[in-house]
């Protein structure tokens, strides 16, 4: 039942109630009841489900690469070179010969790799940071935030191709790359929400009970802050897929002959003219990504957080 | 006021710091040998010794930090030994194409943005508000040099109507120095005002629901002046804060941008710099960078409590 | 309990220049509409100062605001006829409404600093308010905006109107909300929980302004509230609200002198006396939300009098005593 709310008349509404904020306070039958409940609210947007589709038909994909793609990636002169779309080869090939759609399939393995995992790296290094200089505060904490503000300033593609510079090629270094930028937001987010949680009567009574600092932290203050910064996450997701693609474009990406969206487009951006597919046809499959993650990650918001209307 | 503004100094200052301090460090770490690289055809054992000592690098890294920001200071940047010039003159050529592009980028997404945001919040959940968002979250998810290299296919050359690539210092030659901009600026532009018509419409949204516009339009207020006088002018406020720190994101796909549009500015410049292991370059290129995002947020930061009177007054 | 010293009660009846007929709020909501507001019918006459009681939730705020047409018209529906100076509030378009509000009828709210547009002077403010509806050069109307501060009891008023709403504490501000609402002189002036958000102190200072600038400047108040004791200082006549629709209608000494509705005597049974004897009196039961409306009458549940005719037909306002100045929606009352 939804609520209605006009000039200041609130009405009951059996909507997610206080617990949905809390997830250590939430009892297994609730959370079940639960877990309904926020599926008919995310399903309420056509977009977030758009979304959810495209991210489970990639991570199909990626799973499946090596069943679905008609051909191997990496073979060249399995048709003649830049032909265009056509019955034999759906997206046409490349200048090599090579099957783009085969490449596309496995592309996308590789981006849905990179970005989760980059964002898990992040996320991980990130949170801790942000939970150790908020938590204990005091010179420590001032020490973190300056560094993390010092890394927030800089554009995110310029730390991953510093980082690339530093590290060197390779699809192990362009996850630290891209995962670097995305540190600072994670530690700022994760600080913030700790501050507000430490105030909370349930850490000091943990506290007074002789809980090591340590637990304290990883035990009860975490569980509670994860909740917003996960869904963070989602939403910078695509932003690593952009920045990896970002990267591969200018040369920087994992190396070729690797199938990656970026520096497919890239290759195909001298023969935009006599075969344009080259280059159009991983871009759409790039935007398309995006989008979907991007929408997914705003339905994800909309759905866990109660206080944002849309 | 002064309050906030020297405390917003103070961090400036320290960011600033801790910037140098990193841009030091990814040089430091870089793999390979600047000497060796810089020498290149020139390589003598005593040459190298020479010079080595001549950069500095034989003393401790705290000395070689101290004289580098010394350097800084006094507008010396070094030499780069691969592109034959001093750095400075490089970072000062390249910086103007960069910033041209940037500003009509803003530009360009602020006319997009505006009336987009603000149509999609008056007549919020109709075909207008899905119309409006799902066009900018499609400007902000599409790859900025994607993008660029359609639209190069489709106006330049397809159409014919702009030059793909180049650019011309505006204050040089004004026709052509615009014209060679329109397409890059578009780009970028888009993208900005995908990420800014959200924000406005979502500042524009929380501000209708406000008990001030409620009061007003008791007052007798027309619909007109509500939106436009009383609503916008407190809705606009957040979103110049969003501007600034959406800065540092435009600056990332400007290094795209321009390396789809061949465009002489920092971004190609730091990219090219850093495949040819031009050290002194990079590192010159980096930190102003950097340094114009934290500027521009500072700038942003004291634009906002000007506007805030909140934090203006009292 | 004697009402603060006002008119006498049996003076002539003067003009109406509020009626409203019928008026009905409702909202869509998922499955039909709810009604928040049911079928209000009552009149404010010139001068007086009318309020209406009721807990939160009853519809008070909704019935003020619809007036004004307000209320945000998908998802609300107002049907019902408003008639203000011979002409009908709710069939006239927005611009005309526009006219009306704030020069003929003004309004003031529960939120006083909220109100204020935070990026505004407050001078600007006020200024803009006489610059709607007055045809008088802006010069006039600045030397005006300080009279006003003045009369409403701002120190260093010219000053004052140069600073901006944050600079003002929330009974500072509701008198600034009193000025802008009287700067035109308007026949009615609508406060709905004007001091609810006040400490008490304030509380007593606001409602003196606004009776004293009531008087002297001959304007009609509808007060909205739920607090008694403010009702009590405060108003000719009161109707009582109950999950949106009035359930007693009566001149004040009436309401709390001899009330005739069983919710109008619980709510006077739960006052508390002066003499502070014996336990606090309660109504049992808590006032229907939109969704569980009962039938027939909406307080039978709570109703220590209710009949088997009270669960199964809805009472109509009815007189409750002699003449047509007390009115009560209760079977068990009048003829």
């Amino acid at each position: 039942m939804r609520t209605v709310d006009a000039g200041g008349l609130i009405l009951p509404s059996p909507g997610p109630g206080p617990e949905a904020g809390m997830p250590g306070a939430v009892s297994v039958a609730s959370a079940r009841a639960g877990i309904g409940r926020w599926w008919r609210r995310f399903a309420r947007s056509r977009g977030a489900v758009f979304g959810l589709t495209v991210f489970l038909a990639m991570v199909a994909l990626a799973a499946l690469a090596d069943v679905v793609a008609p051909h191997d990636p990496l073979a060249q002169g399995v048709g003649p070179p830049l032909e265009g779309p056509s019955r034999a080869h759906w997206a046409g090939t490349d200048s090599f010969g090579r099957d783009i759609l085969s490449r596309i399939i496995h592309g996308a393995r590789i981006a849905l790799l990179v970005g989760i995992l980059s964002v898990l790296m992040s996320l991980v290094v990130g949170v801790t940071l942000g939970l150790i200089a908020g938590y204990y505060g005091g010179v420590l904490d001032a020490l973190v935030m300056r560094v993390m503000d010092g890394l927030f300033a800089f554009p995110v593609i310029f730390l991953a191709i510093a980082t690339m510079a530093i590290m060197g090629f390779g699809v192990t270094n362009v996850i630290v790359a891209v995962a670097v930028g995305f540190v600072p937001p994670f530690a700022r987010v994760t600080r913030g929400d700790v501050l507000a949680v430490k105030e909370e009567p349930y850490i000091e009574a943990a506290r007074l009970a002789g809980v090591r600092n340590l637990t304290i932290i990883f035990r009860h203050v975490l569980p509670n802050v994860l909740a917003p910064i996960i869904v963070q996450g989602a939403l910078y997701v695509s932003g690593a897929i952009l920045t990896e693609a970002g990267l591969s474009f200018l040369g920087l990406g994992p190396p070729p002959p690797t199938p990656v969206w970026g520096s497919m487009i890239a290759e195909g951006r001298n023969f935009i003219v006599m075969a344009p597919h080259v280059s159009t046809i991983p871009g759409i499959a790039l935007t398309l990504t995006v989008v979907g993650l991007n929408l997914f990650g705003d339905g994800l918001r909309d759905t866990l957080d109660p206080r944002l209307r849309r | 006021m002064l309050r906030f503004v020297l405390r917003r100094l103070s961090q400036t200052l320290a960011v600033l710091f801790t910037v140098s301090v990193i841009v030091f460090a990814i040089i430091r770490l870089i793999p390979g040998d600047p000497v060796y690289t810089m020498l290149g055809s020139e390589y003598t054992e005593q040459a190298y010794r020479d010079l080595r000592i001549k950069l500095g690098l034989d003393r401790s890294l705290l000395t070689q930090y101290l004289l580098w920001i010394g350097d800084v200071f006094r507008g010396d940047f070094g030499y780069s030994y691969i592109k034959h010039e001093t750095v400075s003159s490089l970072v000062g050529d390249a910086f103007l194409p960069t910033l041209s592009l940037v500003l009509a980028s803003v530009l360009v997404g602020l006319v997009i943005a505006l009336p987009s945001g603000i149509v999609a919040a008056m007549r919020q959940d109709s075909v207008w508000d899905y119309g409006s968002m799902g066009f900018a979250i499609f400007m902000y998810s599409m790859p900025s040099f994607w993008k660029g290299i359609i639209l190069i296919w489709i106006f330049s050359v397809y159409l014919r109507w702009f030059p793909a690539m180049g650019y011309v210092h505006p204050w040089t030659d004004f026709a052509e120095g615009m014209w060679k901009l329109v397409l890059p600026a578009f780009t970028l532009g888009t993208f900005f005002s995908g990420l800014v018509a959200r924000i406005i419409r979502s500042s524009l949204l929380e501000v209708l629901d406000q008990d001030y516009i409620k009061a007003a339009r008791a007052k007798g207020v027309r619909r007109a002046a509500l939106v436009y006088k009383h609503a916008l002018s407190n809705a606009l406020i957040p979103v110049v804060t969003v501007i600034g720190l959406q800065f540092g994101t435009l600056l990332g796909g400007a290094v795209l941008t321009e390396t789809v549009f061949a465009i002489p500015g920092m971004g190609r410049l730091t990219v090219t710099a850093i495949l040819d292991r031009d050290y002194q370059l990079v590192q010159a290129a980096i930190l102003t960078g950097v340094f114009s995002v934290v500027a521009v947020n500072l700038l942003v930061d004291l634009t906002y409590a000007f506007l805030n009177p909140k934090i203006r007054v009292t | 309990m004697t009402p603060g010293g006002r008119e006498p009660r049996d003076a002539p009846a003067r003009e109406i220049i509020l009626d409203v007929r019928d008026l009905t709020v409702e909202f869509r909501a998922e499955d039909g509409w709810l009604r928040a507001v049911d079928g209000v019918s009552f009149a404010v006459r010139q001068g007086e100062i009318v309020g209406l009681v009721g807990e939160s939730g009853a519809g008070k705020s909704l019935t003020s605001e619809a007036i004004l047409g307000l209320i945000r018209c998908p998802p609300g529906r107002i049907t019902g006829e408003v008639y203000f100076r011979g002409r009908d509030l709710l069939a006239l378009g927005e611009s005309a409404l526009a006219e009306i509000r704030g020069k003929d009828i003004a309004m003031i709210f529960q939120n006083p600093t909220a109100s204020l547009n935070p990026v505004f002077r407050i001078g600007d403010q006020i200024l803009e308010a006489m610059a709607l509806h007055l045809r008088e050069p802006r010069r006039t109307l600045r030397g005006r905006v300080v009279e006003i501060l003045t009369r409403v009891g701002i120190p260093s008023a010219a000053a004052r109107a140069r600073d901006y709403p944050h600079q003002f504490s929330g009974g500072m501000a509701q008198r600034v909300m009193i000025g802008i609402g009287m700067s035109c002189v308007p026949s009615l002036l609508i406060a709905d929980e004007p001091t609810t958000a006040l400490d008490v102190t304030i509380q007593a200072q606001i409602l003196a302004l606004i009776r004293r600038l009531a008087r002297e400047m001959g304007v009609a108040v509808l007060l909205v509230s739920h607090d008694l004791g403010i009702i009590s200082q405060m108003c000719h006549r009161v109707l009582v609200m109950y999950a949106g629709r009035i359930v007693e209608e009566a001149p004040i000494a009436t309401i709390f002198g001899s009330p005739t509705h069983p919710y109008t005597r619980g709510l006077m049974a739960c006052l508390p006396g002066l003499d502070g004897r014996g336990r606090l009196e309660v109504i049992a039961g808590t006032m229907p939300g939109l969704t569980a409306i009962p039938p027939g009458c909406r307080f039978h549940p709570r109703c220590p009098l209710a009949e088997a005719r009270c669960a199964a037909e809805e009472p109509k306002l009815r007189p409750a005593g002699a003449g047509t100045t007390h009115l009560a929606a209760c079977h068990l009352v009048g003829a």
